[in-house]
Formats: C-alpha cells, sequence, structure tokens
C-alpha cells in the first residue's frame, strides 16, 4: 500500500513539481497586473460626462438603475429558457436523426415528456398568470 | 444504446427519479389539506429503492462504458443515503406542516437530492461525479431556504448558493485540468493514463487534483472550508439540516473514495500529506469552535464538521481496515446524527422551536425518554461504549495507527476528549439543571417518535452488534483492494 513511505522516495521530486506551481502563480499573477498598470501609465486620460454615464446595451438609461422587476418576469423568463434550450437539443439530433436510430428517437420524446411535464407543472402552480 | 443488462443495474436510481417526479406530478393533483400522503408515498419509494438495492447486492457491474458503477460500494453507500433520507422524511412530515411550508417540492427535492447523492457513489467518470454533485446541490440550496418567509432561511439559502457555485466551479476546473493532463475523464482511464503517460509529477495533474479536493472540501465541509456550515444549518428548516448533514457528507466522502482509490492511487503520496493537514485542521477547528456554541443546532453544524475531520483519517490511512471504517462511520453517523437532529425537531410548540441550549433545562424529568435518547445520541457522538460512535472511532482509529498515522490519531483521540465536553454539556443540562422559566414543550408525532426510535435502535445496534455492517462494508471494498 503506498502510504508514508512511497512518499518519501517521492519527496524530492515531488518539491521540484511544486516549485513549478509556485513559480507559475507568481508568473500568473505578474501578468495581469502588469498588463493593467502599462494601460494606466500609457492611456490617455480624458474624463467627460458622456464617458462616465452607465452604459446598458447602447441605449441611453431612463430613470433609476434600481428598477424593481415584477416576479413574474423571471418565472416567465425562466420558463422560455427551457424551451430555448430544448430547441437546441432538438436540432443537433434532428440533423443527425437517419444515423441514431430508433432509440435516439425514444430517449428525444422522454427528453420531451419530461419538458411538456414541466410545463404543465409551472401551468398549474400557476407561473404562466399575470397578476 | 444501454442494454436490459444495463438497466437493471442501474433501477435503484430510475426508480427513485421516477418516484421523484411521481412526487412532483402527485402534488398538483392533491389538496393542501392532504399533503402528507406524499411523504408516505416517498418513503414507499425509498423503500423500492433499498430494495432493487438488496436484490442487486454481490454484482460488480460497469455500466455506460465505465461512466457508472453498481458495486458494493455504491450500493452500501445508496443504502446509507436512503436510509437518511427515510429517516429526515418521517422527521420532516409533521414538522413542515406546523411551520406552513408543506409544499409537495418539499418531497421532490428531497429525494432528487438523494438521487444526485447516488449518482456520486456510484460514479466512474468525473462528469458523472460534477452531475450527481449539482443535483444534489440545487435540490440542497432550495431545502435550506424552504422558509421563504424567514430573513434567515433566505441568507441560509443565498450563502450556502453562492458558496456552493464557488466551490462547484473549483472541482469543474480540477475536472478540465485532470482532463487536459491525462486526455480522459473516466476514473479507470486517468489511472492508466498515469502510468502509461508517466504523469506521477505532472504539475498540470497536480494542479487539479488539488482543485477537485478543494471542491470536495467545500461540500463536506472541512475546515478552512467550513465557514457556510454553520449559518446554513440554523436557517434551513431542522429536517433538512439533519439531512444535509448526513447526506451530502456521505456522498462526499463516497465520491472521494471513488476519485482518489479509482484514479489517483499512485498520487497517494501527494494527497495523503493534504489530507492528513486537513484532517487535523477540521477536527480541531470544529470541536474547539464547538465548545463556544449556545445554539444547538450551530452545536451540530461544528460538531458535523469535527466528524467529518475523524471520517477522513480513514481516507488517508488508504488500507482496507480504513476504508472499510469510512463506511461504518458514515452509516453510525447517519444513526446518531439524524437521531440528534430529530430530538430538535421533537422539542417544539407547534411554530416555536427551542434551539437554545438553555432550553434543554429539566428536560429529564419532563420528558424522560426524549431526554434519554438524546442523552444516547449525545454519547453515541461523544463516542462511549456502548454506542455506535465509540466502535466508529474505533475502527478509524485503530486504521490510522495502523497504517502508521499514530500521531494523527494521538491527535484525534484527544480532540474526542475534547468534544466530550460540549456533548456531554448537553447532557447535564437536561438532567441536573433547573429550568429558569417553563420547561420546553414537545410535540408529537407518530412518524417523529418512529424516526427517534430507528435512530436510538441503530445507534445501540451498530454499537453492541456491529459485525452484520462491518462485514457488509468490508465486502465493499473489494475491488479495490482485493483484501
Amino acid at each position: 500500500m503506498p502510504g508514508c513511505k512511497t512518499y518519501a522516495i517521492l519527496f524530492p521530486a515531488m518539491l521540484q513539481d511544486y516549485l513549478l506551481l509556485a513559480v507559475l502563480l507568481v508568473v500568473a499573477t505578474i501578468f495581469p497586473i502588469g498588463g493593467l498598470i502599462t494601460a494606466f501609465i500609457i492611456r490617455p486620460h480624458r474624463p467627460g460626462k458622456i464617458k462616465g454615464d452607465t452604459y446598458e446595451c447602447g441605449l441611453e438609461t431612463i430613470g433609476e438603475t434600481w428598477v424593481q422587476f415584477r416576479v413574474q418576469y423571471y418565472i416567465y423568463a425562466l420558463v422560455f429558457l427551457i424551451f430555448d434550450i430544448e430547441t437546441i437539443f432538438l436540432l443537433p439530433w434532428a440533423v443527425a436523426y437517419n444515423q441514431l436510430g430508433l432509440f435516439s428517437l425514444i430517449e428525444m420524446f422522454i427528453f420531451l415528456a419530461l419538458l411538456l411535464g414541466g410545463l404543465v407543472y409551472a401551468w398549474r402552480k400557476g407561473a404562466l398568470e399575470w397578476i | 444504446m444501454p442494454t436490459t443488462q444495463e438497466l437493471i443495474a442501474i433501477s435503484p436510481e430510475i426508480i427513485l427519479a421516477l418516484w421523484a417526479l411521481s412526487v412532483m406530478f402527485l402534488d398538483l393533483l392533491i389538496a393542501q389539506s392532504r399533503k402528507s400522503i406524499l411523504a408516505y408515498w416517498s418513503l414507499l419509494g425509498l423503500l423500492l429503492a433499498g430494495g432493487a438495492e438488496f436484490s442487486l447486492w454481490g454484482r460488480e457491474e460497469i455500466l455506460f462504458q465505465g461512466a457508472f458503477v453498481q458495486d458494493n460500494l455504491s450500493l452500501f453507500l445508496d443504502l446509507v443515503l436512503l436510509l437518511a433520507t427515510g429517516l429526515s422524511l418521517l422527521m420532516a412530515k409533521g414538522y413542515i406542516k406546523d411551520l406552513e411550508m408543506e409544499h409537495g417540492e418539499y418531497y421532490t427535492l428531497t429525494l432528487f437530492a438523494t438521487l444526485g447523492g447516488m449518482l456520486m457513489a456510484g460514479a466512474g467518470d468525473l462528469l458523472i461525479v460534477f452531475l450527481g454533485l449539482e443535483v444534489l446541490s440545487l435540490s440542497l440550496y432550495v431545502l435550506s431556504g424552504f422558509r421563504r418567509t424567514e430573513p434567515m432561511a433566505q441568507e441560509a439559502s443565498l450563502k450556502y448558493f453562492l458558496l456552493g457555485a464557488f466551490a462547484s466551479g473549483f472541482l469543474l476546473y480540477g475536472i478540465a485540468l485532470v482532463f487536459g493532463s491525462t486526455g480522459t475523464t473516466l476514473l479507470g482511464g486517468i489511472a492508466v493514463a498515469i502510468t502509461e503517460g508517466g504523469l506521477l509529477g505532472d504539475p498540470l495533474l497536480l494542479l487539479g487534483l488539488g482543485l477537485l479536493g478543494v471542491g470536495l472540501s467545500f461540500k463536506v465541509a472541512l475546515v478552512p472550508f467550513h465557514m457556510w456550515t454553520p449559518d446554513v444549518y440554523e436557517g434551513a428548516p431542522t429536517p433538512v439540516a439533519g439531512y444535509m448533514s448526513v447526506v451530502a457528507k456521505a456522498a462526499g466522502f463516497a465520491a472521494a473514495l471513488r476519485i482518489f482509490l479509482s484514479a489517483f492511487l499512485q498520487l497517494a503520496g501527494d494527497w495523503t500529506l493534504l489530507l492528513s493537514l486537513l484532517a487535523l485542521l477540521t477536527m480541531s477547528g470544529g470541536n474547539i469552535i464547538a465548545l463556544a456554541q449556545s445554539n444547538m443546532k450551530r452545536l451540530l453544524a461544528y460538531s458535523s464538521i469535527a466528524h467529518a475531520g475523524y471520517i477522513l483519517l480513514g481516507v488517508i490511512a488508504l488500507n482496507s481496515w480504513g476504508l472499510s471504517s469510512v463506511l461504518f462511520y458514515l452509516a453510525a453517523y447517519g444513526f446518531m446524527n439524524l437521531g440528534a437532529f430529530a430530538v430538535i425537531v421533537a422539542l417544539r410548540d407547534g411554530e416555536r422551536e427551542y434551539l437554545a441550549l438553555n432550553d434543554y433545562a429539566g428536560l429529564g424529568s419532563r420528558h424522560p425518554l426524549l431526554a434519554l435518547s438524546m442523552a444516547i445520541f449525545m454519547l453515541s457522538l461523544a463516542g462511549v461504549p456502548p454506542t455506535a460512535g465509540f466502535l466508529a472511532k474505533f475502527y478509524i482509529f485503530g486504521a490510522a495507527v495502523q497504517a502508521g498515522y499514530g500521531w494523527l490519531a494521538i491527535l484525534a483521540v484527544l480532540n474526542s476528549v475534547l468534544a466530550a465536553f460540549y456533548y456531554l454539556r448537553v447532557i447535564v443540562i437536561m438532567y441536573m439543571r433547573e429550568p429558569a422559566g417553563q420547561v420546553a414543550k414537545m410535540t408529537h408525532s407518530p412518524a417523529l417518535a418512529l424516526a427517534i426510535f430507528l435512530a436510538v435502535i441503530g445507534t445501540v445496534q451498530l454499537g453492541l452488534f456491529p459485525a452484520a455492517v462491518v462485514e457488509l462494508a468490508q465486502a465493499s471494498l473489494f475491488p479495490f483492494l482485493g483484501s
């Protein structure tokens, strides 16, 4: 059983590996910080009102940024997302359908049944009602 | 395409998955006043899955090109998980009704979480480990915030989610690095690749292994990755806290056993050193902080951290004795810890829970049976003979000594002495202190009484007649050590 004895034999080689890791760690720390510092030194510095504005998809921000959304909105979005992903799964399956055979057909129907079950569940729980 | 044989071998998991779905849809049809039917229905599912496990005992099935392994190890751990789930459901039935959160999702999520744990226990591929872990964790994130209107539950849920997601990230990154180094995510394939590719000291592999270790340490709450535990246990509904403390831990250790034994046995020199350090920190940290707790749930949270440290000793020992004692410890820990949580569940007045340590004053004369059960669980957690906790500790420490980790075993024994203080203090408060005001009330329910009764039986049984379970545990390790 490799226990502490193996460890003693392996120790010098292992130490070297950890040294490599340490070097990697140092380099990985310096690299991004160095980039940021260089950018800070050489970039032009001209702040302006428009530059400092909140950026939101290129549209002008209207009102406060801390707006509350209706919680139904998120539930709607979640239900939508499930079916969005369903399409993504269906597409490669449909493209390769001829090679996959009967089993994948059954499998896909199980998958669809699960999603449909999810929709029924969400419906019954009132997730689709806009109160 | 899966063969019939494969489908039969994975039938416990399939049964549980279908059962969880059936609970979800039954919930839509059942009126609010009769939701407790779902508890019995879920218990039936657990029994069926457990029966399927028993019928598979002794088989060594490698399924789906090695992605899933249904051997005695996974069956043993699955049975521990199913048992713990059953106990926690018995505890939960009355509790969630009284605290006005009796939704069918409670049972669905619990069953799905157990399914995740079972997937981890049988994983033959790092991706299945990850999949199982996510199924388990995502269910637990929701369950820990099940009292939606309580700020404490929200805090628990959010904290657990953020840290848990972070830990999953670590785990996934570790898997990616291991894959980058060895070119496979199959556990057996990794071992082969390490031998054939001469990857013994590969930095990428070591870093990957380290990140995997960090991810799993978060999930089983080893110091210094334990910060979330007390807050989450305190905010989560008590049955969920008990469930988490056993199921998440057992599943985490199951995955750790699989990963470290099947894939990284050749790197044992590296990870045993790290794990012995973690074990030391975890035992000492958990026990020392537990000394200062005055809230029962927080006390048990820190005690569960300390127990994870003891269990780690068996993994480090890396001999057949040590590994079978890990399994025995998980079984014993399941009974005694869930039992202690069941007593906390029982000690409430409808909606009001008595969680402060001082609320237990006078329990010995007012509710003698409940106090006696609590005393048994506390003695077992402290490791006093003739309880399960004593033998579990005895086996684990013995294995550590046998493997040459005498110093660690001595420190673990010293830790148990330290831990005895706060466990025995609960007993002292129950029997020897006069209550300051009114004695805490108790809520009766047959299901809860059954849960406590089963936990007492389990704790005493494993302490007095451990042979059967020890033999099962040893039979579980056959494929790994050939002993």
